[in-house]
Parts: structure tokens; C-alpha cells; sequence
């Protein structure tokens, strides 16, 4: 199933995914206005399009300052550990078969454990930039990416009991009669309350309160090193919206479309919805987003993994 | 794969040499997540592949996430680093170097002496480890979940709202009375009603 040139398809899925991310932060500035009955971005190229240009220009021209009273090692590493973790996931993502950098047979292992060293970027930035408010939002990403990953996982199990299979491939190949959304639909709920956590998209944008940490852990990075935050975000965006794609709805298999251009229209489905989450749900508090992990949702997963392997079971 | 073996096996033991040597606090975990992530490489590399991931996802990616959690509520800075130094000075290294260098050399003449076995036995994967597990070691799962039970009751127990009894027996006993008291009515009150208006 793997690509029979992995050169071509890692660097197809490399350029795809980098310049999907930078596309994004326009689509979200465009489809945020929309639902905010404005404009948005509209002056540079049709449509605001080359808004993104004239942004990556702004961004890499910029001073790339590091506060003299940083740690200065981990305050240069913590921005690319985001950026690796996130693309490495990328590698175990089969977007049609044969557009696959690796066919792990602990693919969704690979992913849980890439998303949970992505928490080390957020933290290691909130401690290396020696700020108060950083050192606040540093804390809260990693209480709340360790206490929302702890479902996030289980809630998957319910997949893999149902297609007997860590790898992501095999996953989709289960799906053919039926998409594990309608089987799973709780897991499914889970995984996605979950997957927006884990990116700390809004609700969840606690590490990044505006409001009150001023940025949170990227409070003192400017230049391409806050770019590095932001693209990974967007990476984030995307990988979770794949993953729920391969996951529940059937990855790349549909009617007579090529298998691709289905697993981009279902992506792209379910980042308009996390843009739609931003657009219309305010910010938790974080004790409310402590308690609601671990007092409804952890349960819920229980709950969901044992209904099913008990019907697993009596299936048999 | 072998290559991948020691190559992996060289960063471990160098990562965590560097993880024992570090001043900062932080510096040390972060060889030391290094180190853990090596092993997961050196597991993947000799056909465990589950072993693996969980390493990464329960060693690396969970508990060093607390491990850093906490060195970081502690705010040590350089003043902790600097006293760190003035500890590991000179003369107090000779005894564990003196004693470890025995030790490697046992090390390294018993690999030497012995027939080297081979290191990929083949891939093992997730199922067989599962049947393994909830076969003939059974016994330990059951073990292992007992002690986590334990651990997650007294967590239960240590984070409870403190109740009005407690609180007024430590208003008369303790002499920091105030302040107890205090504390425990925030606490109380954040356990209470976390969604209060």
C-alpha cells in the first residue's frame, strides 16, 4: 500500500500540507468575516488571495528577537518541536491509497505519540521566555493537552475494536459498508471535542487567552518563530481534520470522484466546522475545562470502549 | 536495523549521562525525554513496535509532561542552577565514578566473553503482545491495575473539598489558624460550585 516513491509522495505531502496551512489563514480570516457579516481580507489579489503573499513577506522579513533574559537553547528549539511532531504525523495520514509515506502497523500509536511530544513546544515555550503570563499559558497547555488526550485516545479505541487494526489503511478498508461515524458516533464526539483541544483551537484557546495572558506561551516571540507557532497551529487544524476523516468518515472511499479529491473534500468540510467553532463559541474558563475532561468526557470514553467491546464480543 | 540499535542505544546512554551532568533542572529532563525517546527508537528497531509507541506516548509524552509541569511550578532559576554547581564540585564525583567504572568494565567483559544473541527476534505486533499479556501474565495486569487504583483513590482522597469539620478542628488546633481556614474556604469553594454564576 505504501507509495512506490516515497521521495515524490513525501515531499507531494510536504509542499501540500505547508502551503494548505498558509492558504488557511486566509480561508479562516475570509470565513470568519463572512459569519461576522464583514469583509474580511479583500484588497490584495482576487478575492484577498494573495493576502497570504503579502503576509509571509511581512513575517519573514521581521526582527527575529530573542529576549535577553530567555533561555536561549529551548527558547529557539521549542517553536520547531511543533513543527516536526506535526508534520511527522503527516507521514502515517493515507490520503488515497498509494499517497502514503508509511504504512506503520502502529499508525494511530505513531499519531497519539507525535500529538502528545507536540505538548513539549507549547510548555518548553511558556517556561524558555522567562514571562509570567507565558509561564501561565505554558501551564495550562500542558494540564489541558495531558488531561484531553488521556480520552482522546480511548475514544479511539472503539475503531480499532471494531476494524482490528492500529494501522490507518486497514482502518479505512474496514469502513467500505459503513463509515465508523454511525457505529462510533459517540467516540466520534469525543475524538473531536478532544481533536480541538489538542490543537488549542478556540474554545479551547486557553494557552493563548488573549484577554488575559496577552498571547500566552508566544507572548515573546516575534518574527518567524511566532510564524512557526502559527503554521503549526494550522498544521494541527489540518492533521486533526484528516485524522477524523480517516477515522470516521471513511478516509478517501466514495462514488466516482478519484479517491483523493474525497478525502479533501471531507477534510475540507471539517475545517470550515473548526472555523465555525471559533466564529461562534466564546472561551471556556479553565476550571470548567479541567472538570468537564475529566468528569464527563473520560467516563463517556470508558463507557463508550466497554458498550463496544461488549458488542464486539457478542458479535462473535 | 542493528545499526538503528546502537546507534540509538549510544544517544540513550550519552543523553542520559547529559541528564545526571545538567544544572538546570529543565536542561536535565530534556536529555533526559532524549534519552527515553532513544529507547522507544532502540524497542522500534529490535521488532516491538507497541513497545514503542508506548514509550513515547507514556513515557515521553505523559509523565516528563508532568515531570516539567512541576519543575516549572517551582520556578527554580539561575539561583538553583548556580547552587547545583557549587554541589557537584571536585572531589564528590570520585566515589560513583570509581564504583560505575567497576561496574562498566564487568560490563564489558561479560558482553565480550559471550556469544553476542541476535537482536531482532522479528516483528512482534500489538496483537500478540495483547493475547500475551491478557494470557499468561494476567496475573501482573491485575497486579498493575490494583496499584494504580491505590494511587488513583489517595488521589481522590489528597484533592476532596475539605469539609466544614476539619476546617473548624484546624481553626482551634493549628496556629496558623487564619490563614488555614482561608485557604480551605477557596478551596472548598472551587471544589463546590464550579459553575457558579
Amino acid at each position: 500500500m505504501t507509495s512506490p516513491y516515497p521521495i515524490v509522495a513525501i515531499a507531494g505531502i510536504l509542499i501540500v500540507a505547508l502551503s494548505l496551512a498558509a492558504l488557511l489563514i486566509w480561508l479562516e480570516r475570509r470565513l470568519l468575516a463572512l459569519w461576522q457579516d464583514r469583509y474580511g481580507p479583500n484588497r490584495v489579489g482576487p478575492f484577498g488571495l494573495l493576502q497570504v503573499v503579502a503576509d509571509m513577506i511581512k513575517i519573514f522579513a521581521k526582527e527575529d528577537w530573542i529576549p535577553p533574559f530567555a533561555d536561549k537553547g529551548v527558547f529557539v528549539i521549542a517553536p520547531a518541536i511543533i513543527m516536526v511532531t506535526v508534520l511527522l504525523s503527516f507521514a502515517v495520514v493515507p490520503f488515497s491509497p498509494g499517497i502514503i509515506v508509511v504504512d506503520l502497523n502502529i499508525a494511530l500509536l505513531f499519531f497519539l505519540g507525535m500529538s502528545s511530544l507536540g505538548v513539549y513546544s507549547i510548555v518548553l515555550a511558556g517556561w524558555a521566555s522567562d514571562n509570567k503570563y507565558s509561564l501561565l499559558g505554558g501551564l495550562r497547555a500542558a494540564a489541558q493537552m495531558i488531561s484531553y488526550e488521556v480520552f482522546m485516545s480511548l475514544s479511539l479505541m472503539g475503531v480499532v475494536l471494531l476494524a482490528g487494526s492500529f494501522s490507518l489503511s486497514a482502518i479505512v478498508e474496514a469502513q467500505k459498508r459503513l463509515w465508523f461515524v454511525v457505529p462510533q458516533f459517540l467516540g466520534f464526539l469525543l475524538f473531536l471535542i478532544a481533536g480541538v483541544a489538542e490543537a488549542r483551537r478556540s474554545p479551547f484557546d486557553l494557552p493563548e487567552a488573549d484577554s488575559e495572558l496577552v498571547a500566552g506561551f508566544h507572548s515573546e516571540y516575534s518574527g518567524m518563530k511566532f510564524g512557526m507557532f502559527f503554521v503549526g497551529e494550522y498544521l494541527g487544524v489540518i492533521l486533526i481534520s484528516s485524522m477524523i476523516t480517516v477515522l470516521f468518515f471513511g478516509g478517501w472511499l466514495g462514488p466516482w470522484l478519484p479517491p483523493v479529491v474525497w478525502f479533501l473534500i471531507k477534510m475540507f468540510a471539517f475545517i470550515c466546522f473548526f472555523i465555525l467553532l471559533r466564529a461562534s463559541l466564546p472561551r471556556l474558563r479553565f476550571d470548567q475545562l479541567m472538570s468537564w475532561g475529566w468528569k464527563v468526557m473520560l467516563p463517556l470514553a470508558l463507557l463508550n470502549l466497554i458498550v463496544t467491546g461488549a458488542v464486539v464480543v457478542a458479535w462473535q | 536495523m542493528e545499526a538503528a540499535f546502537y546507534i540509538a542505544g549510544i544517544v540513550a546512554i550519552v543523553s542520559t549521562v547529559l541528564t545526571i551532568s545538567r544544572l538546570n533542572a529543565v536542561h536535565a529532563l530534556l536529555y533526559l525525554i532524549v534519552s527515553l525517546l532513544a529507547v522507544a527508537v532502540a524497542f522500534y528497531a529490535m521488532g516491538a513496535p507497541l513497545v514503542a509507541a508506548l514509550e513515547v506516548i507514556v513515557y515521553a509524552g505523559a509523565i516528563m509532561v508532568l515531570f516539567v509541569f512541576v519543575v516549572m511550578m517551582l520556578n527554580l532559576g539561575k539561583r538553583a542552577a548556580i547552587a547545583e554547581g557549587q554541589w557537584m564540585q571536585g572531589s564528590i564525583w570520585v566515589g560513583p565514578v570509581l564504583l560505575s567504572a567497576v561496574l562498566i568494565a564487568e560490563v564489558v567483559y561479560l558482553i565480550l566473553r559471550a556469544r553476542l544473541p541476535e537482536i531482532a527476534v522479528g516483528v512482534i505486533d500489538p496483537k500478540q503482545v495483547g493475547l500475551a499479556l491478557y494470557g499468561p501474565y494476567l496475573i501482573g495486569v491485575e497486579l498493575a491495575s490494583m496499584l494504580l487504583l491505590g494511587a488513583l483513590v489517595g488521589a481522590c482522597h489528597l484533592g476532596r473539598p475539605v469539609h466544614e469539620k476539619t476546617e473548624a478542628r484546624y481553626d482551634r488546633n493549628s496556629d496558623g489558624a487564619r490563614a488555614h481556614s482561608g485557604g480551605n474556604l477557596i478551596r472548598a469553594g472551587i471544589g463546590r460550585t464550579p459553575d457558579a454564576p
